[in-house]
């Protein structure tokens, strides 16, 4: 499988009802699986990606031919095992790795949906990823667990539907986006706004893309997603590829090379309207607002199981800012574990080999499966 | 396990919710789990004990107990233990406080500063003491208000504490302290277990 329409996925066809009022039908989503589902059907994890990641969690990306996203932590006998567990992973809503996202084609028009496509929330991306447990004719997951983006799609699906998981892990997160998380999203998103080929949002049925406004939108990110202390130690003042500064504009610093590689390699797989939309739907997510100022409403209704995980070296989303969580639940008398991993990898901990980070959340897993 | 734990696992009713605060590796947690049914959560400072607890499948924070304990709604659990951890504290009164909002009741227990063998390293070699429950030296001990039993029984007198049950532990065997007593048990115990209610 190598073509984007070999993809697997399913056609919803429930209608629903978008948090912007819009309601959509017939809509695809997306999805991979790794392992087995077993008879008693309780042993199914489904992971939710974070902005830039999609339904190849492990394994080879069939479309990108690089490993999937969260090798380290999902695979035969990784933390989370797929030779126990049944994992289930789908391209969130507004993606362009199959489900429903601005580059799907407009039935009506035959062209390519670019900014007619609905602005779109986190809570719409947990409703249609639901439809994989009717799917799967699967009453309760055993897990639900994400990191950053995936995070809050994690409290999210608690919330909307409370009886659902028996754990969840929430992993370098939020209940609401903060001031500066969104302020650097706006970044991004003007910087591909700011390229002359994206063109409203419409580059594709112009055969143009914003390459550059893409690739400057992922070299700023990136940054937010290591630390001071992670890149200093990598890089520190190193010069690429010359003994000395050249006096122009070039890459002279190893930094500035390897985040304009991080931009380049960024725009052969991901679309500059998902770019967007993904962003928005970050930046609108605020669990508290939803309950009206008490994020422990989100979780009263619920029974599952928490474990909580932040990196000392995540400034993006900081260990206060998963502890809010925390508390919230304690504030109900829920059940949740919180531990905070030490790592100088940033908030991209979570993605990389940081062994302690992964055999506590194999131990967690493992240990809630028994008392399952 | 140490004698200790068992005795505080004694004081704790089956089938109620502890809070174990400084719960270390989980031992005293993962004893109270599979042997009285309790529903045990732990908060812990070591980000390695943490692990420890959760290797064991015990829910456990990561936190310190003198900022992290105003998260827990009032009387949210049955028990609260604290397990030789209250002299550690930069404001033992506000710890306490916290722990008898918490819980219906708290375990403390506590190294006595009061035990002869205490007493005497300080009398007669005029150094500071170092014992089985006081291993550390002066310079890298993390206790910043050492107590005796009798500091301790006082202070829950004065503050209308009500002391459900006082024990003093020395050579593996208990004993209850008394008012009549109290002078004799805080030069006698090593450890003072104490199970109060406000």
């Amino acid at each position: 499988m190598n073509n984007i329409n070999d993809i697997k996925k399913i056609i919803v066809d429930k209608p629903l009802k978008l948090d912007c009022g819009k309601i959509i039908n017939n809509f695809p989503v997306a999805y991979e699986t790794y392992g087995s589902l077993n008879a008693k059907k309780n042993n199914a994890i489904l992971v939710f990606h974070a902005l830039t990641g999609d339904q190849f969690v492990s394994g080879i990306n069939p479309i990108t031919k690089k490993d999937g996203w969260w090798s380290y932590a999902v695979g035969p006998e990784k933390a989370i095992d797929t030779n126990k567990y049944f994992v289930i992973c789908a391209n969130v809503m507004g993606g362009c790795m199959g489900s429903y996202g601005p580059s799907n084609i407009d039935p009506t028009t035959n062209k390519i949906l670019g900014t007619n496509f609905p602005v779109i929330t986190i809570n719409d991306m947990v409703n249609a990823q639901y439809n994989l447990l009717d799917f799967f004719k699967i009453d309760q997951l055993f897990c639900v667990t994400g990191g950053s983006m995936g995070g809050m799609q994690v409290l999210q699906f608690v919330s909307n539907f409370p009886d659902k998981t028996k754990i969840a892990i929430p992993i370098a997160c939020t209940a609401s986006h903060s001031a500066q998380n969104i302020a650097f999203n706006e970044l991004g998103r003007q910087s591909i706004m700011a390229d002359a080929n994206w063109v409203n949002g419409n580059y594709s049925n112009e055969k143009l893309n914003p390459d550059k406004g893409l690739s400057v939108a992922r070299m700023a990110a990136h940054i937010t997603y290591l630390s001071k202390n992670g890149l200093q130690e990598k890089f520190g003042r190193k010069l690429q590829e010359r003994d000395d500064l050249k006096f122009s504009f070039d890459a002279d610093f190893q930094i500035e090379s390897y985040l304009r590689y991080q931009g380049s390699v960024f725009v052969d797989r991901f679309d500059a309207n998902s770019y967007l939309y993904i962003t928005r739907a970050m930046d609108y997510f605020d669990l508290i607002k939803q309950h009206h100022g008490n994020l422990s409403k989100a979780f009263a209704q619920s029974k599952t199981k928490f474990f909580v995980i932040s990196f000392t070296s995540d400034w993006l989303y900081p260990t206060s800012e998963n502890k809010d969580i925390v508390i919230a639940l304690n504030a109900i008398g829920a059940d949740v574990g919180f531990v905070e991993i030490e790592s100088d990898k940033g908030h991209d901990s979570f993605l990389l080999n940081v062994p302690v980070f992964l055999d506590t959340l194999k131990n967690y897993i493992n240990t809630s499966y028994l008392n399952n | 396990m140490k004698l200790e734990f068992k005795i505080i696992t004694d004081l704790v009713e089956k089938n109620t919710r502890v809070l174990d605060v400084g719960c270390g590796d989980g031992t005293l947690m993962d004893f109270l789990k599979n042997n009285k049914k309790i529903d045990v959560r732990g908060i812990e400072i070591s980000k390695n004990n943490v692990q420890k607890c959760v290797e064991k499948g015990l829910t456990v924070i990561e936190g310190d107990a003198e900022k992290d304990l105003i998260q827990f709604p009032d009387r949210s659990f049955d028990f609260v233990i604290l397990s030789q951890t209250l002299q550690a504290f930069l404001n033992p009164e506000i710890v306490i406080n916290e722990l008898l909002r918490v819980g219906k009741k708290a375990i403390v227990t506590i190294p006595n500063f009061g035990f002869w063998k205490v007493r005497l390293q300080l009398l007669i070699k005029g150094t500071m003491p170092i014992t089985k429950t006081l291993p550390d030296e002066w310079h890298n001990t993390p206790n910043l208000h050492m107590c005796s039993i009798k500091d301790f029984f006082n202070f829950c007198n004065n503050r209308k504490i009500k002391l459900d049950k006082s024990l003093a532990l020395h050579n593996e065997k208990t004993s209850s302290i008394s008012n009549i007593n109290l002078n004799i048990k805080n030069l006698s115990a090593e450890l003072g277990i104490f199970l109060i209610e406000k």
